[in-house]
């Protein structure tokens, strides 16, 4: 059994419902946003990612209508909707601080924009009754915001924002304010909704767990400007810069100058004390190109005695332990100095550790395990 | 133990030295009746007397003359519709400039709040006398309309409800700004946006989520100015007109021109009384608000 698979962005007849063309936003003399070409197709759920101060907030901002682009066109459905106000978008937010209404009950608070449209009332009252069956605040409407808790919250914020069924579906640090194990259950409980209601979901967050977990596709941001805009997966194993291999997950960077071996093989001289690694990449790089080596912590194997047929094998002394519970990360020092993390699934229980400080270990990896990256 | 006594015990004792033991001596001589004498009623309570026979001369003769003439009763409804008329008038200047207050940029406001207050440093009554300065017939804006060629002869202002009016929105403005002010300063501005978000144009959202927020200001602040402009006896002599009626220069002339303490001090009971009502819902309205705001 397998399900078609939904990647439109991959497909060069879909028409993307959201076109960010050459759009640039100034705040006075600082630039947020710096030119940027961005497509995001229909049903997509769409992560922003990126530190504080990327840019990701803004361009929500410019989706929703409350900041508009210095220059460039924002095109939702063919529509050029850069200087449209806010009130008259096919796109509707949830925020950040959730912003429901205080005077207003929950039930009131889901009806806010539906009422707006002057819809008549039996229709409101059906559409405010299916979203909150939806979002599973039946017991709630009569509630006033603050006599609910943050989960609840989030939900009826969730809830407004979904009531108008947008096209589009903004959705600004949705979970920053909930605890971890009610953030996780929230994050597959988007997804579902999602799912559902077939809305394209535009997340900003700065969690690169959560992004990782909802999105269809992020786009990773730097000082206003994209980096890499891709799958989840492509973006953790196949990064294109330091920068996205360093802010999307655990990674070992290891600095080094290439020499070509054969196909796309390359030696790589990182260290005078030990042996070149070797890396596969599909960028070509001349000879004494100076490169960097990322490898994800997982991918390393830890042993007692050198491997056999390992590709990069290097000795060190384990000097720290991270216990996660399910895992634990190695900090190893090699002998040429350096610092290289090893994880390992703990399938034993831990009185059974392989490892302890101060252990010499070998730590091996094979050519293709990392990901080699022009400086 | 004695130090917690001792601070719970310091506002008790203020009450009851400057408020109880006053409202006692006053409602005293408003039971007693009038007299040429130093003080000009009688009984006085001296110590050896009887303190029953002192009781006995006691009576509520005063309140039921209040009633009989009808000066009294339109006094109080006159001055109720001129606080009531003159909060509104407030409320209609003060909330679009606490709007704008809180609207300014950041670094503006300490000196919007400034300005706001600084009346306050020039003694009231000498801003009152300015404004018989401004409103009289060959006062500053009547000459002034007249140059610009609005008006061909002066206008009477001065000496009417107009000035009075005048006299109290400007007096008590800032106390209709401030607790408007603070409402909307603390109005988290991501509200006004969900609204605009879900459909709202700006005067919508202005209408359906800034007002409502703005409630327990609005409210606040024409307590302030409403509960002291009943009893206002300033403005009304100074700006208002003879035929501007209000309790607090009724109680005045009772007590000054006419040297009837007793009925005067009637007719203070009575106005103490009215404003009970106003003064309880306002702090409930606060109360309201401080446990909304937990």
């Amino acid at each position: 059994m397998n399900a078609p698979v939904f990647a439109p962005w991959t497909d060069q007849s879909a028409e993307p419902m959201i076109r960010f063309r050459n759009v640039t936003k100034k705040f006075g003399d600082f630039t947020a946003i710096s030119n940027l070409n961005l497509d995001i197709y229909e049903k997509e759920f769409f992560a922003l990612l990126g530190p504080s101060g990327c840019g990701k907030t803004t361009m929500m901002r410019m989706l929703a209508g409350f900041e508009e682009p210095t220059s460039g066109d924002i095109i939702v459905s063919g529509d050029n909707i850069g200087h449209l106000p806010p009130n008259q978008r096919p796109v509707n937010m949830m925020f950040q601080s959730y912003a429901l209404f205080p005077h207003l009950s929950v039930w009131e608070n889901i009806a806010f924009g539906l009422r707006r449209d002057k819809l008549p009332k039996d229709q409101i009252s059906a559409r405010v009754d299916e979203m909150l069956k939806l979002t599973r605040l039946e017991k709630f409407a009569r509630r006033k915001p603050h006599q609910i808790s943050g989960g609840q919250r989030q939900r009826v914020a969730l809830a407004r924002s979904l009531a108008k069924a947008p096209k589009l579906l903004l959705l600004d640090e949705p979970l920053g304010a909930l605890d971890k194990k009610l953030r996780e259950a929230t994050q597959f409980e988007l997804m579902d909704i999602q799912e559902k209601t077939g809305t394209t979901f535009v997340i900003v967050t700065h969690d690169q767990e959560e992004a990782m977990t909802v999105a269809s596709r992020i786009a990773v941001m730097d000082e206003g400007k994209l980096v890499q805009v891709d799958t989840p997966d492509r973006l953790y194993e196949n990064p294109n810069s330091r920068y996205v291999a360093d802010f999307v997950g655990d990674v070992n960077i290891i600095e080094a100058k290439a020499s070509p071996l054969d196909g796309d093989r390359y030696a790589l001289h990182w260290s005078e004390a030990e042996d070149a690694l070797i890396g596969t990449t599909s960028t070509a790089l001349s000879d004494g190109q100076s490169c960097y080596m990322a490898i994800r912590p997982e991918k390393i194997a830890i042993s007692a005695d050198r491997p056999e047929d390992a590709a990069n094998a290097v000795q060190g002394k384990v000097e720290d332990i991270g216990y996660l519970g399910n895992m634990s990360t190695y900090h190893v020092r090699l002998n040429s100095g350096s610092l290289i993390k090893a994880q390992v699934a703990n399938q034993r229980r831990i009185s059974r550790r392989a490892f302890a400080w101060e252990d010499p270990v070998w730590l091996s990896w094979t050519a293709t395990a990392g990901v080699v990256l022009a400086d | 133990m004695l130090r917690r006594w001792f601070l719970i015990a310091v506002p008790y004792v203020w009450l009851l030295a400057l408020f109880l033991v006053p409202f006692l001596i006053v409602f005293k001589i408003s039971l007693s009746d009038a007299a040429i004498a130093r003080p000009p009623y009688l009984p006085v309570f001296s110590w050896g007397d009887s303190i029953i026979d002192f009781i006995r001369e006691l009576d509520f003769e005063n309140f039921i003359f209040l009633t009989e003439d009808d000066l009294y009763w339109k006094a109080y409804l006159s001055s109720l519709q001129i606080a009531l008329i003159a909060t509104i008038l407030t409320l209609l200047v003060g909330y679009p400039v606490a709007y704008a207050m809180a609207r300014a940029p950041e670094h503006w406001r300490p000196t919007l709040m400034m300005l706001v207050i600084l009346p306050f440093w020039t003694s009231f009554l000498i801003r009152v006398y300015s404004w018989m300065g401004i409103l009289s017939t060959e006062g500053f804006l009547n000459q002034f309309l007249l140059w610009v060629g609005v008006i061909s002869s002066p206008l009477q202002i001065l000496n009417t409800d107009t000035a009075v009016y005048i006299g109290i929105v400007y007096t008590y403005l800032p106390f209709m700004i401030l607790p408007i002010y603070a409402t909307l300063d603390r109005l988290d501005g991501s509200l006004i946006e969900a609204a605009e978000d879900l459909g709202c144009s700006r005067a919508s959202a202005f209408w359906l989520v800034t007002l409502p927020l703005s409630r327990p200001g609005i409210i606040a602040g024409c307590f302030l100015v409403f509960i002291p402009t009943i009893g206002e006896f300033v403005i009304p002599s100074l700006l208002g007109g003879s035929d501007t009626l209000m309790i607090g220069k009724v109680l005045w002339e009772e007590f000054f021109s006419n040297r009837d303490w007793p009925v005067a001090s009637a007719v203070a009971v009575v106005l103490l009384l009215i404003l009970i009502i106003p003064i309880v819902l306002f702090q409930r309205n606060q109360q309201k608000q401080a446990e909304a705001d937990r």
